[in-house]
């Protein structure tokens, strides 16, 4: 098994021309081919298709369905945007150069201990990964520990990032409540608003991707990678086996949680704006649906799955405003009938040429 | 001889249910055991025990008289040298014949060591082995989930010869097979014998027979008679509780 197999090529080849296309299309000539908000809305998808690659390599391969993966994400978008609010410095509607408008607002005196250090980005940058994997371990390890599986283990990651979303509703949590993190006015020194930027942070989330998409490929290639599929598979034999399951279900749930972390980070810039909303379990559902309709397990249909949904929502909402859900609704269903190896499934069975990748391979019939 | 496994006054309940009772048993290292009892005997209970998937309730459990197995998880278990074959045949189905011998293969289980692992060419050379051995070189590339079930028993009982356990307990393994398959497997399971402890639970007396080794009979939780197959065939209790007049 090579790392890059054609699936995994042919998609890194699309996401290149992309990343060339589009920046040039963007700043490259007079009469701009691309307009500046579609690259910061391309470039949100690319954050969308890791975050749906972090979810894939859990549920796709170990059998983890988590639905509280929205969680991580929102917590690394959290980190990088403490970072973007400290850099407004005193440029605040309160010109306060020490705290942001929303801390004037409801008279803090100081930062509190938890928003210190995230003045300096590679602080944020560490807590972009640290946030979201610390919570994965511990959460992993009394879940995994007591073996909770299947629906239980679902309804649980439910549970947990539909608590965080009402703590960080509370404006006493010092997260900004309801209004989140917002008015951003640079990163690093780079003008948020400008178009150089955007194309730079689109890049960046392109970049993100492959390298999510790699990672992942590494871990899944590996010997580690298959028992992880047998853990999927058979759980109980692995452990008869000798394989503490515990172990690598933590293992691989963390890396996927820093990953998540990672695309939240790389989100919050590009979209001007982070809010409990996104740890609203409905989004983290949406996550599962991005991850089914492109094709479970195969990581590259994950991402494909995520940039699919992500731009029929654009264009859907911009024409029927009131039936994107029932679409989105009505596309799961069918997915799930009619597709269930997903678009990525349906995509190679009409071009398939030789023997069918390993892992969408359905089960032979059995011969007497 | 050494012993390989003490069983002293074991007790388990579930709910009330005294599925072990005061049961004591000790097998030989090499030894090939047959344990068979009627439905609810406890002969699961007693593998779950062994095997560290079931605490019981008081009692000791010891391996190589020394390690006190009531203190081991499935892995912890698996990692002493103690493998287990499983009355229906668990395979990973999605993978491949190759890799479910690979997965079993006695090496390192941590999590990194799996990660930065590369296949050697001893590991080839000894799954080859080891499927020639349960005669499914054919089949190595195959799917798992595509084998017949007398396959899947076979590739079963090759992961296990691939995890290399000092004590085998095997589950039923003629349930399902045809006559012919039967007895390989006799003959298989008398081979490994001697290098490997070998328990085997089974209903089907003609294998047992097959197997021509020392016989366990558990009744209610506890052992009702031990011997040579003959020895326990005529015992009045087993044939009022077992065998039926």
């Amino acid at each position: 098994m090579t790392l890059i197999d054609r699936r995994m090529g042919l998609f890194l080849i699309g996401l290149f021309v992309l990343t060339v296309a589009v920046p040039i299309g963007n700043l490259g000539l007079e009469d701009r081919l691309v307009p500046s908000y579609v690259v910061s809305l391309l470039g949100k998808y690319l954050c969308y298709a890791l975050l749906a690659v972090a979810l894939d390599l859990v549920w796709g391969y170990c059998g983890i369905l988590s639905l509280g993966h929205g969680a991580f994400f929102a917590l690394g978008g959290y980190a990088m945007g403490m970072h973007l609010m400290l850099e407004i410095g005193d440029r605040g509607v309160y010109a306060n150069p020490d705290l942001p408008d929303f801390m004037v607002f409801l008279n803090y005196d100081a930062l509190p201990w938890y928003w210190l250090g995230f003045d300096m980005f590679w602080f944020a940058c560490i807590m972009v990964l640290l946030a979201p994997g610390a919570l994965a371990f511990v959460f992993g390890w009394f879940a995994f520990r007591s073996r909770v599986t299947g629906v239980y283990l679902s309804i649980i990651t439910q549970a947990m990032t539909y608590a965080l979303m009402l703590a960080f509703f509370r404006n006493e949590m010092g997260f900004g409540g309801n209004n989140g993190l917002t008015d951003f006015k640079d990163v690093l020194g780079f003008d948020l608003q400008s178009d150089t930027t955007r194309a730079g942070l689109f890049i960046l989330s392109a970049v993100a991707l492959a390298a999510g998409l790699l990672i992942a490929k590494v871990i899944t290639n590996s010997k580690l990678g298959k028992v992880l599929v047998a853990v999927r598979d058979a759980e109980s034999r692995t452990r008869f086996i000798g394989y503490r399951v515990e172990h690598y279900k933590l293992f691989v749930f963390v890396v996927s949680a820093m990953m998540a972390g990672v695309a939240g980070a790389l989100y919050t810039p590009q979209v001007g704006i982070i809010n409990p909303g996104e740890f609203s379990p409905a989004n983290s559902i949406g996550i599962v649906i991005w991850v089914a309709l492109g094709g479970r397990g195969t990581l590259v249909g994950a991402a494909l799955g995520a940039i699919i949904v992500g731009s029929a929502q654009t264009l859907l909402t911009g024409w029927f405003p009131e039936l994107w859900i029932f679409v989105l609704g009505a596309l799961f269903i069918f997915v799930t009938i009619f597709m269930p190896q997903g678009v990525l499934g349906v995509i190679e069975g009409s071009f398939r040429r030789g023997p069918p990748p390993r892992g969408l391979t359905p089960a032979k019939p059995v011969k007497a | 001889m050494s012993i390989q496994l003490t069983l002293d006054g074991v007790n388990r309940s579930f709910d009330g249910f005294k599925a072990i009772n005061n049961l004591s048993l000790t097998v030989e290292k090499g030894e090939l055991r047959a344990v068979i009892g009627p439905n609810g005997a406890g002969k699961t209970t007693m593998m779950d025990i062994i095997t560290g998937k079931t605490r019981p309730d008081s009692g000791v459990v010891l391996w190589n008289q020394s390690v006190d197995l009531t203190r081991e998880d499935e892995a912890g278990a698996a990692r002493l040298g103690i493998g287990r074959k499983f009355q229906k045949p668990t395979v990973f189905e999605t993978q491949t014949v190759e890799d479910n011998i690979a997965l079993a293969l006695k090496e390192d289980r941590s999590v990194w060591a799996t990660l930065v692992h590369r296949r050697t060419a001893i590991e080839t050379a000894k799954i080859t082995e080891i499927l020639k051995t349960v005669k499914l070189a054919d089949q190595r590339a195959d799917v798992a989930g595509g084998l017949s079930h007398g396959q899947k028993q076979w590739l079963e009982i090759g992961m296990l010869l691939a995890q290399d356990p000092e004590l085998l307990l095997v589950d039923e393994p003629a349930a399902g097979m045809t006559d012919a398959e039967t007895m390989r497997t006799a003959e298989l399971l008398r081979s490994i014998a001697g290098k490997h402890t070998v328990i085997v639970v089974e209903h089907d007396m003609d294998f047992v027979r097959a197997l021509g080794c020392r016989v366990t009979v558990l009744h209610q939780g506890h052992v009702l008679a031990e011997g040579s197959i003959d020895h326990v065939s005529a015992n009045e209790q087993v044939i009022e509780v077992y065998l039926g007049r």
